[in-house]
């Protein structure tokens, strides 16, 4: 008890090289945006294939979106890196593994917010507008995914805000996200409860500011409505 | 020429058999009236001749073009072929089905401009015509939720009307309607009628029926138990059953409105 008394915090060293900490975090967002680019057109066309009348679609998207669910982030990534390039030969740096197995990881989850909003449009709607004589394709189009993402977005942003921390994971393959920055600087300092005190400021910052939005957005849409 | 043929027509849902052998023609400009109890297959007849649900057996012929092609014991229909009898039946629906993030003027429009193909302009012509003839003109660009239902429900037959349809099916307009607002609707259904608008409606409106309809349907069991002229079916009915379900619509009094006369 004693020595916890005794410690002394200094967070000197860690303003002295917040740069390295503002590095880490620019790859955090630039990996998250990659895959989110990623997750997102890919999420959708799972959605569809899941909602789709032919059978191996449906099988197809559903076979996916459970394997990817059911995988821990952390093995996808360590898989991605090291066994891939054994397999088909191709040699993947760091964050092209992290985007591969963050991204896919994310698309099965973004498939699901895809699928639960778009089933959860009234079957009238669907009806009404292939009563009069919309295809399918129009129909999603026009009809049901301007309603659906409407009613979808602060789910996303939730999804947004773990997509956010599950990218934190790609350090284990010495991608340099904030984490990763961070055991690097503590290392080097030999500070780590501050700097990592003030990575877990930042991160709960971020997602805290995420979340509250999105609970702000649902208010209003349900206001709206 | 018949504008629609059904022959023979049959479905389930499961193991429940709803509709059990049906023949039906509609000739051009004809007002159909399908009555019958809940349950007695009339909404799942409407639907299946647009093919929101797909039959069992039978045929369905539109405009002289049979509907599907057999294939050993059963029938085929492609994705297209359905389109096509979608774009040329509308489709009036109970709970109105308007598309709300579009304005009245855009949920007329889509069709016109996705199906038919219609430039913006000429879309939005049309559209404003349609409105209207429904007395809607000036809520083009209003959301249909801020509408009233009797409102909601003529903006739907707009719609319907856009796409120059050969026949328009109207599965229980007026039932979610508050009771006063049900006039409107059967105002701008009768006015189409008179414009000589093929239809085929399913409702509970036995009045509009009496004075609007060239024939009278009434199912029962999946069957069609009783047919024709509303000024003798719903007033000399020939079944008990049809005297029942007359009787069980106690605000109907055609017959002393007859008497009357």
């Amino acid at each position: 008890m004693g020595s916890a008394m005794n410690y002394i915090w200094d967070f000197s060293a860690v303003w002295r090289n917040g740069g390295m900490l503002l590095d880490g975090f620019a790859n955090t967002a630039l990996l998250t945006a990659t895959c989110l680019v990623l997750a997102l057109p890919l999420g959708l066309l799972l959605a569809l294939m899941r909602l789709s009348n032919a059978r191996p679609l449906r099988f197809l998207g559903l076979a996916y979106v459970n394997f990817f669910r059911a995988a821990p982030a952390l093995v996808l990534i360590v898989w991605f890196y090291f066994a891939f390039p054994v397999i088909i030969g191709v040699e993947m740096n760091a964050f092209e593994a992290s985007i591969l197995a963050i991204g896919l990881q994310s698309a099965a989850y973004m498939a699901e917010v895809f699928r639960g909003g778009m089933q959860a449009i009234r079957r009238g709607q669907w009806e009404a507008a292939r009563a009069i004589g919309l295809s399918s394709a129009d129909t999603i189009r026009f009809v049901i995914l301007p309603q659906a993402v409407r009613q979808m977005i602060p789910v996303f942003l939730i999804r947004f805000a773990e997509l956010v921390k599950a990218t934190t994971l790609a350090g284990v393959i010495a991608y340099g996200e904030t984490v990763y920055m961070a055991n690097e600087l503590s290392t080097q300092t030999y500070r780590p409860l501050e700097t990592f005190t003030a990575i877990a400021l930042l991160f709960f910052v971020l997602i805290f500011g995420i979340t509250s939005f999105s609970k702000l957005l649902e208010k209003r849409l349900i206001a709206g409505r | 020429m018949d504008v629609l043929r059904i022959e023979g027509l049959r479905k389930s849902f499961g193991p429940v058999e709803v509709l059990k052998g049906i023949d039906l023609t509609v000739k051009k400009g004809e007002t159909v009236v399908l009555l019958g109890s809940s349950g007695s297959g009339k909404s799942t007849l409407l639907r299946c001749v647009n093919f929101l649900e797909t039959p069992d057996g039978g045929t369905i012929t539109h405009n002289g073009v049979t509907i599907g092609r057999k294939s050993h014991n059963k029938t085929i229909y492609t994705p297209s072929e359905l389109k096509a009898v979608r774009s040329q039946v509308g489709m009036v629906f109970q709970q109105f089905n308007l598309f709300p993030h579009l304005t009245v003027e855009g949920n007329v429009m889509l069709g016109l401009t996705r199906v038919r193909k219609m430039s913006q302009n000429a879309a939005r012509k049309r559209a404003l015509e349609c409105l209207d003839r429904v007395g809607l003109a000036d809520k083009a660009q209003a959301y249909p939720l801020s509408l009233s239902g009797g409102q909601q429900q003529r903006v739907a037959i707009a719609r319907a009307v856009a796409m120059q349809p050969s026949m328009v099916l109207f599965d229980e307009p007026t039932s979610a309607l508050d009771p006063e607002l049900v006039g409107e609707v059967l105002n701008a259904m009768r006015q189409l009628a008179e414009d000589g608008t093929t239809m085929i409606i399913v409702t509970h409106e036995l009045g509009f029926a009496y004075n609007v309809a060239n024939c009278v349907v009434f199912l029962h069991e999946g069957r069609v138990h009783e047919k024709g002229a509303p000024h003798e079916v719903l007033v000399n009915p020939k079944t008990e059953r049809m005297r029942e379900f007359l009787a069980s619509h106690t605000l109907f009094r055609i017959p002393e409105q007859v008497a009357a006369e």
